[in-house]
C-alpha cells in the first residue's frame, strides 16, 4: 500500500491570494479612455488642380479661435457658452431664413425624403490657441450636432439618440450630419 | 440570580471562515482580468482638458497614443520646459511620426488596418501650433481616424 501523502496545510492560502490580490489592486488602472472622436480630412494632391470648392455662403458659419482664447462665430465675438445655440439654430434653421443654410431633400435608406441641411462648420484656430479653449469649442459644437440628433430622434422614433438601434442610428446620422471642418491651419491673428 | 449567568454562555458564534479564501480569489480574479498595465511610461505632464460630450474609444488595440505636453519634472533640466510630442517612450519630432504610424500599422493585421485611431493626448495648456502641426503630418500619412482624450466633465 501506498504511503498516504499528508494534507496540504491550505490556511494560508487566503493569506497569498491576499497578498495578490492588493498587488493586483495597486496595479489596476481603470481608466478608459474617453474623448472627442473627429475625422480628418484627407491631404489634398498636390499634382490635382485645385477646384475652387464652391459653398454658397450662407451655407458656411466660420468659428475662428485667436490666440487669446476669444472666440469669432459668423461675424461677431461670442463667449463659448452661447455658441451652441447659435450652432444649432444655423444647422436646423427652423424659419428658413434666407441667410441660414439651405435644406435639400435626400432619400434616406430605410427612412424616407427627409430635408437635411446643408450646413458646413468651419472651424479655424491660431496657433497660439489653447488646446483647452479649442477642445471647449469642439465640445460645443459637437453638443449642439448631437441635441439636434436627439430632437430628431425623438420626434421620429420616440427615443433618444442613444437608446436607437443601429440602422435608427445611421438614418439619424444621415439626417443631421456632423459636417465640420478643420480647415487648412490659417493664422488668425493677422488681419 | 440564574439570570445573569445564562447571559454568559450566550456568546456569538465565530462566523464560517472557509469560504473567505474563495471570496477573496473572485476577487483576485476580478482584478487580474481587468487589470491593465500601463505599457509606457509618461513622459510629459498631460492634464487632459474637460469635455461633457465624451465618447468611449472602441477598440484599445487598435488605438496609438501620442502624448503631447510639457516634459515631466526629472527630464525638464534636459529638455526644458517646452510642450514636446512623446511616441512611445521617447521625446520625437513631428516628423517623426510618419514612422510611428507606419510602424504601428505593419503591426496590425490588414483586415484592422481602416480602423486604427490615434489618440491625442494633449495637456490642456498646449498651445495649438504644435497639435496643428501632429494633425497634418497625420493627414499626410492618411491617419485620418482620431481622437482628442479628454475628460469627462459636468
Amino acid at each position: 500500500m501506498a504511503k498516504k501523502t499528508p494534507e496540504i496545510n491550505s490556511s494560508s492560502t487566503a493569506d497569498m491570494a491576499f497578498l495578490l490580490l492588493c498587488f493586483f489592486m495597486m496595479t489596476t488602472t481603470m481608466d478608459q479612455d474617453k474623448g472627442l472622436q473627429r475625422r480628418l480630412p484627407p491631404m489634398p494632391d498636390p499634382n490635382q488642380k485645385v477646384e475652387d470648392q464652391k459653398v454658397n455662403r450662407r451655407n458656411i458659419i466660420v468659428v475662428k479661435i485667436n490666440s487669446a482664447d476669444r472666440l469669432l462665430a459668423g461675424t461677431e465675438p461670442m463667449d463659448v457658452v452661447f455658441l451652441k445655440d447659435k450652432i444649432k439654430e444655423f444647422l436646423s434653421n427652423p424659419n428658413n431664413d434666407p441667410n441660414l443654410p439651405e435644406k435639400e431633400e435626400i432619400e434616406i435608406e430605410g427612412f424616407g425624403p427627409c430635408m437635411v441641411s446643408k450646413g458646413v462648420i468651419s472651424l479655424q484656430n491660431d496657433r497660439g490657441t489653447s488646446y483647452k479653449a479649442y477642445i471647449a469649442v469642439q465640445n460645443e459644437l459637437v453638443k449642439a450636432v448631437n441635441e439636434l440628433r436627439d430632437e430628431f430622434a425623438m420626434a421620429n422614433f420616440g427615443k433618444v439618440y442613444i437608446k436607437c438601434n443601429e440602422d435608427e442610428q445611421v438614418i439619424v446620422r444621415k439626417a443631421v450630419p456632423q459636417n465640420i471642418s478643420e480647415a487648412e491651419p490659417k493664422d488668425v491673428s493677422k488681419k | 440570580m440564574s439570570k445573569f449567568k445564562q447571559k454568559e454562555k450566550r456568546t456569538v458564534p465565530q462566523p464560517p471562515s472557509g469560504s473567505l479564501s474563495d471570496i477573496v480569489f473572485m476577487l483576485l480574479f476580478f482584478f487580474m482580468v481587468t487589470t491593465t498595465m500601463r505599457e509606457t511610461e509618461s513622459k510629459v505632464m498631460v492634464t487632459l482638458p474637460e469635455a461633457s460630450e465624451v465618447a468611449k474609444l472602441e477598440r484599445k488595440d487598435l488605438t496609438s497614443y501620442i502624448n503631447i505636453g510639457t516634459p515631466i519634472k526629472p527630464l525638464q533640466g534636459q529638455y526644458g520646459t517646452d510642450s514636446r510630442i512623446q511616441l512611445n517612450d521617447t521625446f520625437k519630432t513631428t516628423a517623426e511620426i510618419r514612422d510611428f504610424i507606419a510602424a504601428e500599422r505593419d503591426a496590425m493585421s490588414e483586415a484592422d488596418r481602416s480602423f486604427m485611431t490615434v489618440a491625442i493626448k494633449a495637456d490642456e495648456n498646449t498651445r495649438m501650433g504644435i497639435v496643428t502641426d501632429v494633425k497634418q503630418e497625420l493627414r499626410k500619412c492618411s491617419a485620418l481616424k482620431i481622437m482628442y482624450t479628454a475628460r469627462k466633465g459636468e
